[in-house]
């Protein structure tokens, strides 16, 4: 454990801390990994934290997480309760197999490093160091040269543990895979993880992935995660993020896309101090799909920025991006969605969607959504709202009986349900479908537990409308 | 893309520019270069008051600390501001009274642009004020304006005669620190229109500007200045054009626009600047900052735009909505072929309640250009019941070019309705078969197509414009506009 002096900067300590114990951060690496990290460590105390001089980062204020100290661990801490005690899904008829992130370290019940009867290999990032050398080192080099933003060269700097799967050719899971990143903890902790997905030829994925934080204590996430979809492979992916209000998370998703492969991949915030989702899809081969969604519900002095970008590289891709969020208080949302269509991605169709709804005039909105086209045989189009609640739906649904309340959550439900609906897996969107309507309640609000972990009977939540009555 | 479209695609890049003339004029320039005694020397050449000279020379100090612009999606040479002549004038031998007085080279060129001033003054009864390397050469039909009360002048006649006004309104819509290039077109702007109708007047005719850069190694700084006093109307056209050159030429003018309650403008442009040949050599550099202000409540303003001309564009029509129940609108067409550039858009700042503004670009590439659309839609805390539409459509002719949608929408009142869509797609093969099936040929298929993309924004210029402005498409797209 690392106590940091509280006089520094954050970027001054984090220099300090890489500069006195690169060995230890860097004990399982290879030699490519290591020049990877010496690398993005430099790049980092050139670039810094993103300030809003970046265009990308003009709406997002990172002032007040980097005004808080934190600690980040540079050896797993040892645990003192059983690994089964902490983990616990109990989302009625969902099964998974579940893989945690605990306070930034890889804990699973069967052990570092898992061959599934199917084949599907699931390990710490460290272990695959070890076995899947050329994978990683693969990755450390990907993010290394990248150049957009200093939080990525400081996660390759820093980043050791991680979930790694690996799908072998023609193998399809039978089974979700659920990686749940959990925060728990009396001490502001610091956490960047690595997770690397490879999936091999025409193999078949489910992937669930929820933040969580079990206290109100304060943490900054910065995460990346690769996801490598090889030909024709198909990947539904989730990600969850309810944490609490003094956290960060920054989470930087980047999928790579060969020839044929179908990408779905769904975020839903339910709940945190501030989040950003950095989404990149890569279309490297011909014929690719990525259905890209979003749904945010944010209140009190909440913020959520949700960034994707999508690059069409190769001809007939579609991509499809729909973003819709309810924002509530004093809270921001910010989106930015880029559609670039290269110059030899011909026959592309891209759609992009980002809808809205104020409920107060202390919210705010940014969105942008933008397209850059050089192809010519394309069909691009993009949308954006905002808005308020339909005053004349709000009357129709009072006039037959219903009160303002009930009429106003069943309309902000309504909106939220178009992106729910896009859940294909049936547990997880009821589950889903049920936290949305106790967020929109408010019952949510101070929530101390992990979406996927309510210790509480499941308890279905119905609004009180006489259905007869509509 | 089969054989015949790809020639006739080519036959669209091969379109020139017919505008490319020099005229050959006796001219009166200042050294080149810019520093606080080029901005003395022009201030004195115009006998302008005090304050216009502190004005410059504070709009000069702020320049220097600040630096261009990178943003856009533009790639251009860096320009050397000191390699630039500050000041071009046709040789003024005395006062101008009659249009008869002047120099009949230059109305030789205006006749050649199709701006016949002469012309002009019986048929069509536009007043003019023509506007040649940033000097006003002549402006029509005065006397007739005079009668109602309205002022329609040079910049620098308004300097003189209506002091107070200038003094009043000018920096009050774009400071003159606001931008980079507005800050260089405050310390250095030759001349440039000023208009001002009064209380109640609606201006029976159509106020029209033209705009000529004909030396060569010089800028363009020309000032427009509208004011319209309350519950008046006033509608302004705008043109230019510039000879062909290999050096790029800058032209950085600044547009203000102030509309008082109840009172309407219509500002209509159509910029034709030289963009450069094929190989996107020379071409003119439009950096231009243009902005109305609402001040009063049901104002109006409505900007319509097409941009078929400069090989850079960097211009973005702004609206401020201050008023309560006032009314932004912008309508545009740009078209970018060869190696043209343009970023171009427009911003709504809702402040007052029940504000309104609506955003039709169209955008069509061809060639190796690039074409964006950049617009902010803005709406504050107190912007009650604010109300905002936009469609930014882009048209891709050819596989060398791009477009792009850059729309930025801030919104922080509850109330707020905001609606963008944007499309990007070339001229669908169902509609050229639909056309082709009906005996239509290629050529005059894109040609209907196209115009009928446009139409949406060429139907809020006025009649003579939306004339000149069709015949300009289809010199932009050469060989396929009928």
């Amino acid at each position: 454990m690392e106590q940091i002096v509280k006089t520094m900067s954050l970027k001054e300590q984090l220099s300090d801390q890489f500069q006195r114990h690169r060995d230890i951060i860097g004990r399982n690496d290879t030699p490519l990994i290591a020049q990877a990290r010496e690398q993005a460590f430099h790049r980092f105390m050139e670039q810094g934290f993103p300030s809003d001089h970046l265009e990308r980062w003009r709406n997002t204020d990172l002032k007040r997480t980097l005004s808080l100290d934190y600690d980040q661990d540079i050896v797993a801490p040892a645990l003192n309760t059983e690994v089964s005690n902490l983990l616990r899904c109990n989302i009625p008829h969902f099964d998974t197999f579940l893989v945690s992130l605990y306070n930034g370290w890889y804990i699973s019940e069967n052990g570092s490093w898992i061959t599934r009867p199917d084949g599907i290999v699931i390990g710490s990032l460290a272990q695959a160091i070890k076995h899947f050398s050329t994978l990683v080192e693969e990755s450390f080099a990907r993010i290394g040269q990248a150049t957009r933003n200093g939080l990525e060269a400081l996660n390759n700097a820093f980043a050791q543990d991680g979930i790694f799967i690996y799908v072998p050719d023609h193998v399809s899971a039978d089974q979700t895979i659920q990686i749940v990143s959990m925060v728990d903890h009396d001490r502001n902790l610091l956490l960047q993880n690595r997770n690397l997905i490879i999936m091999g030829k025409n193999s078949r994925l489910k992937l669930v992935h929820c933040d969580d934080s079990l206290n109100q204590q304060p943490s900054f996430t910065n995460t990346i995660t690769e996801i490598l979809l090889g030909e024709g492979a198909v990947i539904d992916h989730y990600k969850l993020q309810n944490i609490n209000d003094n956290s960060s998370v920054i989470s930087t998703t980047l999928f790579h896309q060969e020839a044929n492969s179908q990408l779905s991949t769904h975020v839903t915030v339910l709940n945190g101090g501030l989040i950003r989702n950095d989404i990149y899809v890569d279309m490297e081969g011909e014929n690719c799909t990525s259905d890209i969604c979003g749904l945010y519900l944010v209140d009190k002095n909440q913020h959520v920025d949700n960034q994707v970008q999508v690059n069409h590289l190769k001809p007939y891709g579609t991509s499809n991006q729909l973003f819709k969020g309810i924002i509530d208080d004093h809270a921001r949302a910010v989106f930015n969605g880029h559609v670039h269509v290269h110059r030899n991605a011909q026959k592309t169709n891209a759609y992009q969607s980002n809808k809205n709804i104020l409920l107060t005039d202390k919210a705010t909105v940014n969105t942008k959504p933008f397209l850059e086209i050089y192809a010519d045989d394309v069909k691009c189009s993009h949308g954006a709202t905002v808005g308020q609640l339909d005053q004349e739906a709000l009357f129709y649904i009072r006039s037959r009986g219903i009160s303002y309340d009930n009429a106003r959550l069943l309309l902000m439900y309504a909106f939220a349900a178009e992106v729910i609906n896009k859940i294909t897996i049936e547990p997880l969107r009821l589950r889903m479908d049920d936290l949305v309507k106790k967020r929109l309640r408010g019952e949510l609000s101070i929530c101390d537990q992990c979406v996927l972990h309510c210790r509480t009977k499941e308890n279905t939540v119905s609004f009180d409308i006489d259905m007869s009555k509509i | 893309m089969d054989n015949e479209e790809n020639s006739l695609l080519d036959h669209i890049t091969q379109g020139e520019y017919k505008y490319g003339f020099v005229t050959d004029i006796e001219m009166e320039t200042a050294p080149k270069g810019l520093n606080e005694d080029i901005i003395r020397f022009i201030s004195s050449k115009k006998k302008e008051p005090e304050f216009l000279l502190e004005m410059r020379l504070t709009a000069y100090r702020e320049w220097l600390k600040m630096s261009e612009p990178r943003w856009a999606h533009l790639r251009y040479k860096p320009v050397d501001y000191q390699d630039i002549h500050y000041y071009a004038a046709p040789k003024k031998k005395q006062e101008l009274q009659r249009l008869d007085e002047v120099d009949p080279e230059l109305l030789q060129t205006f006749e050649k642009l199709g701006i016949s001033l002469e012309e002009q003054k019986r048929l069509t009864g536009v007043a003019v004020d023509a506007v040649f390397d940033s000097v006003s050469v002549k402006t029509t039909f005065s006397e007739t304006l005079e009668k109602l009360g309205i002022i329609f002048c040079s910049f620098s006649e308004a300097v003189q005669k209506h002091p107070d006004l200038v003094r009043e309104y000018m920096g009050s819509v774009v400071p003159s620190n606001d931008n980079f290039f507005a800050a260089l077109n405050t310390a250095v702007f030759s001349d440039g229109s000023f208009c001002y109708i009064p209380r109640g007047v609606r201006c029976p005719i159509e106020l029209s500007t033209y705009f000529r850069i004909n030396a060569a190694r010089t800028g363009q700084f020309e000032r427009t200045l509208i004011i319209a006093d309350e519950g008046s109307y006033v509608s302004y056209m705008e043109g230019c054009t510039a000879p062909m050159r290999d050096e790029n030429q800058l032209h950085a003018a600044v547009v203000e626009i102030i509309a008082l309650k109840d009172a309407e403008v219509k500002y209509s442009t159509v910029q034709n600047w030289y963009p450069g040949d094929k190989e996107g050599r020379g071409g003119i550099y439009n950096f231009v900052t243009k902005r109305g202000m609402c001040r009063g409540s049901h104002s109006r303003i409505s900007w319509t735009q097409v941009e078929t001309g400069s090989a850079v564009t960097w211009k973005y029509p702004s609206v401020i909505l201050l008023g309560d129940h006032s009314v932004g609108e912008f309508y545009s067409v740009a078209v970018t072929n060869h190696h043209q550039q343009a970023d171009t858009g427009t911003k709504m700042i809702h402040i007052g309640s029940h504000t309104k503004s609506t955003i039709i670009s169209k955008g069509i590439s061809a060639g190796r250009s690039n074409n964006s659309y950049r617009g902010l839609v803005k709406i504050i805390k107190r912007a009650q019941n604010a109300r905002n539409f936009s469609q930014c459509d882009s048209l891709l002719l050819g596989d060398q070019c791009g477009a792009h949608t850059f729309p930025y929408i801030n919104v922080e009142n509850k109330s707020a309705i905001v609606e963008h869509e944007a499309t990007t797609s070339k001229i669908s093969d169902d509609q050229l078969f639909y056309c082709q099936q009906r005996g239509i040929s290629t050529e005059n298929a894109i040609g209907l197509i196209v115009n009928g993309y446009a139409k949406e924004v060429l139907r809020h210029l006025p009649m003579e414009f939306a004339v000149e402005a069709q015949k300009l498409l289809s010199i932009s797209l050469e060989g396929s506009v009928g």
